[in-house]
């Protein structure tokens, strides 16, 4: 109880509230990455950039998940991870086999 | 609305600044680092430690069994497979002889890493000997 007294500067209720500043900030990281997708000057250059920004979406969507109190939202970001694992791998090899052949 | 104890409450708000501060520096250093092998610290590293610590967060927010399996087979994933297309990604762009940055010191896969090296596809000749045959 007095633990709780001590600590208590801040609302409970403002986690979701927080979370949605966090949620605006990881939209200008998003952003920053989708500029480097359209001017990257090599196909791999754009490669890293959609990863990040999947990786930026992933996390967008646990804090989304956060905020709207719904973990449903949580499986949205393993598959995204999954995807974005696969496509990732397949354009590197698709770019080294077309390299070699 | 549920109420935490005050200290996992500053935890998870701990967590989810340090987590998009983290993802935040990830967009920025996609954009700003000079080149592709330096854009992919950025991409992998920073990118992968905000994810990482904002599915902690969720962790301490959600506290169900079913929830925190999910959020920590989610967290493994990426934490093992970042490396791995990052690794992929950097030996396609040497392979394609995309440039270094011109402040780069050393290129040690130099004369190590060239296209004669690498065998051509043997899945690939065993599908066309059958297509003969």
């Amino acid at each position: 109880m007095i633990a709780s007294e001590l600590f208590f500067i801040m609302n409970v209720a403002e986690i979701p509230l927080f979370t949605r500043s966090a949620i605006f900030v990881l939209g200008l990281a998003l952003i920053l990455a989708f500029i480097r997708m359209v001017k990257g000057p090599s196909i791999t250059d754009r490669i890293v950039a959609l990863d990040t920004m999947a990786v930026i979406a992933i996390s967008i969507m646990v804090l989304y998940a956060i905020k709207t109190q719904n973990a449903l939202f949580l499986d949205v970001a393993i598959a995204m991870a999954l995807v974005v694992f696969l496509g990732t791998v397949a354009f590197a090899r698709s770019f080294e086999r077309r390299m070699i052949d | 609305m549920e109420v935490y104890h005050p200290i996992i409450h500053y935890l998870i708000l701990v967590l989810i600044a340090l987590g998009t501060f983290f993802t935040f520096i990830a967009g920025f250093g996609v954009l700003r680092m000079p080149d592709i092998y330096t854009r992919m610290h950025a991409s992998t590293k920073a990118a992968s430690l905000g994810a990482g610590l904002m599915l902690i967060a969720a962790a301490f927010y959600f506290q169900e069994v079913g929830v925190i399996t999910r959020i920590a087979l989610t967290t493994v994933f990426i934490f093992l497979t970042a490396p791995v297309a990052a690794h992929m990604l950097g030996r396609a762009a040497y392979l394609m002889q995309v440039k270094q940055w011109d402040g780069s010191v050393i290129d040690e896969a130099k004369g190590v890493l060239t296209l004669d090296d690498i065998p051509a596809d043997p899945k690939a000749e065993k599908d066309l000997s059958k297509m003969d045959n």
